[in-house]
């Protein structure tokens, strides 16, 4: 038993160790990538390390591509496509689960059927949709198509629906209405499901890719992803310590937040998919 | 006053209007979102419908009704058999690299360790990242001449492979970058999964004298069969909507190498402009898709009705 116990340690410590490494090296390819000048990322014997800590590459890939206007498009459409998303994921679970309408539970299936529905199947009718409003390159074009939400709704219905019956009554009888009882009892209680349901829309609106790609035609209404995708295709091969910053430049604020927020992100997402 | 309130057509009255109300407001809660499908997820699946039934390049004014004449035409098509094939290839090869790779981290990573939860996070962090990113930072990766492949294997007198313009390397060039990413996802997964195995399971396994690996065998992967199937369902799902990766590394290539149907779908429709059949691969992705969306949600709800 002794020996079994000691030998599943250290299997799950070189674990841990292969996970570093096989996370890590890549990591460290992109930062040193983007410290070294281009004669050591060319060179026949390339190097581990920079010579010596240099930033031109991402002054460079600043003034390469107008990055300054790629991050504020970024950021207002991830604010608005997340806050919509979580907006109406609340909403919609709340009634759902509390408001008595007729037929509420085919409302319930009609958003089941949404989510069979991957983006990618309907992308050419919403773009020609998109098209016909005049909304093409316009940041209500980039937003509108993935502002509602439906697995959202989803995981929130479910949390709502294990809260003690007792408390929604009890604020009722106090006279609260449902807007009332919706944001001072519900969403506080639920803070955690809100949380990560919120946290996991403004990642996905920050990493989403395809939709902006075919939504967008000029420079100037490109959000970040497709900002690098474009300076990769004008530099190339030729210049990787430059699209290397500017890789850091995408990945860079999402780290920042998941070092923040990993901990209840991590076992939000895990109880949403044991608990369902 | 109290006698009008308690007569029974008054309070059916008040009745009535309060369930207006209630109406009225699930009706502004839940509307917008539910419209917002309408405009953007049914009608627009009903459209593709109708549009793989007819001839058009998106700029024409003539939107001809062909029959089936798409449907004919991609079967015809020399390109589908590779397309298919490489959704084949990519989806099972990278979901079946996950399962197996996240359940050995799952398992490991499950004991009491120190550094365990950092290692756990580390492990997640690819799949927070941007796939146009990360798909970037790889091309680097495999760069035969300058690469951290080369790099590494040069010292030992091996030759880098030629990753992405290299028929034969490219799509698993794709699948290792697909895995990389999603891999802390279903370690995380089976780590819940496991946590919720009641340990008194073991206990008795222990008891009775059962061996790690039956206690494996009959203790562990029961225990861990929903959330296995969680993982299975949901990575297929994200296998066959991985476009991001392929569109920045390969786009599709070399000489279709790695074109699967989300990428095809994206060079009928937006490339070549033949939106009908374009229309067609949708249909394609759209019933696959439902098929294993069906089953998950059945999942769930088992899931749901014993928690």
């Amino acid at each position: 038993m002794r020996a079994e116990e000691t030998l599943s340690k250290a299997l799950g410590y070189s674990a841990i160790v292969f996970t570093v490494l096989i996370i890590g090296i890549p990591v460290f390819w992109l930062i040193t990538g983007a410290l070294k000048t281009n004669r050591e990322i060319f060179s026949p014997n390339p190097q581990w390390l920079p010579s010596q800590v240099m930033f031109d590459n991402f002054t460079k890939a600043w003034e390469g591509a107008p990055f300054g206007r790629y991050y504020i498009n970024s950021f207002i459409t991830t604010i608005l496509g997340a806050a919509c998303e979580i907006t109406m994921g609340i909403t919609t679970a709340y009634a759902l689960v509390f408001v008595r309408f007729p037929k509420r539970d085919w409302v319930f299936v009609l958003l089941l059927v949404a989510l069979m529905v991957p983006e990618e199947v309907v992308i050419v009718p919403n773009y020609l949709t998109i098209a016909n409003w005049h909304l093409v390159n316009t940041y209500a074009g980039i937003v509108l198509p993935g502002a509602s939400i439906a697995f959202g709704t989803f995981l929130l219905r479910q949390y709502f629906r294990s809260l003690p019956p007792e408390l929604i009554d009890a604020a009722r009888v106090d006279g609260a209405g449902h807007m009332r009882t919706m944001l001072s009892i519900i969403v506080p209680i639920a803070a955690p499901a809100v949380a990560t349901a919120g946290l996991l829309s403004v990642v996905a609106k920050w990493n989403d890719y395809l939709w902006p790609l075919i939504v967008t035609s000029t420079a100037d209404m490109r959000t970040l992803p497709i900002g690098i995708s474009w300076l990769l295709d004008q530099e190339g091969n030729t210049e990787w310590g430059v699209v290397m910053a500017a890789t850091l430049f995408v990945v860079v604020p999402v780290v920042l937040v998941f070092l923040y927020a990993q901990r209840f992100l991590v076992s939000g997402i895990a109880a949403g998919a044991v608990k369902g | 006053m109290q006698n009008t309130a308690r007569h029974p057509a008054n309070s059916i009255r008040r009745l009535i209007k309060r369930d207006w109300r209630e109406w009225l407001v699930f009706l502004a809660f839940a509307g917008p979102n539910v419209a917002l499908f309408a405009i953007f997820t049914y009608t627009p699946l009903i459209n593709n419908l109708l549009l793989s039934f007819s001839d058009w390049n998106m700029i024409s004014a003539d939107k001809n009704f062909v029959g089936l004449q798409n449907y004919v035409d991609i079967i015809n098509d020399s390109q589908m058999g590779k397309v298919l094939l490489n959704t084949v290839l990519f989806t099972s090869s990278s979901v079946l690299l996950v399962l197996l790779l996240g359940l050995g981290g799952g398992l490991l990573l499950n004991q009491k360790l120190r550094g365990r939860n950092a290692a756990r996070s580390i492990l997640f962090t690819p799949n927070i990242l941007s796939g146009a990113a990360i798909a970037i930072v790889w091309i680097y990766i495999f760069d035969p001449r300058f690469g951290l492949i080369y790099t590494v294997l040069k010292p030992l007198g091996i030759d880098s492979p030629k990753w992405l313009t290299d028929p034969n390397w490219a799509l698993p060039a794709i699948v290792i970058v697909y895995v990389w990413k999603y891999l802390g996802y279903a370690t995380v997964i089976y780590i819940a999964g496991l946590q919720a195995i009641p340990g008194d399971l073991y206990e008795a396994a222990r008891v009775d004298g059962a061996s790690a690996w039956m206690r494996f065998r009959h203790v562990t992967l029961p225990g861990l069969s929903p959330v296995m199937f969680f993982l299975i369902l949901t990575s297929i799902l994200s296998s066959f909507q991985s476009f991001d990766i392929i569109n920045v590394m390969t786009k599709g290539g070399p000489v279709n190498a790695t074109n699967t149907l989300i990428y095809r779908l994206y060079e009928l429709g937006f490339i070549n402009f033949a939106i009908g059949r374009a229309g067609v691969i949708g249909m394609v992705l759209f019933v696959m898709m439902f098929a294993v969306t069906l089953l998950q949600l059945r999942y769930l709800d088992r899931q749901v009705s014993y928690a």
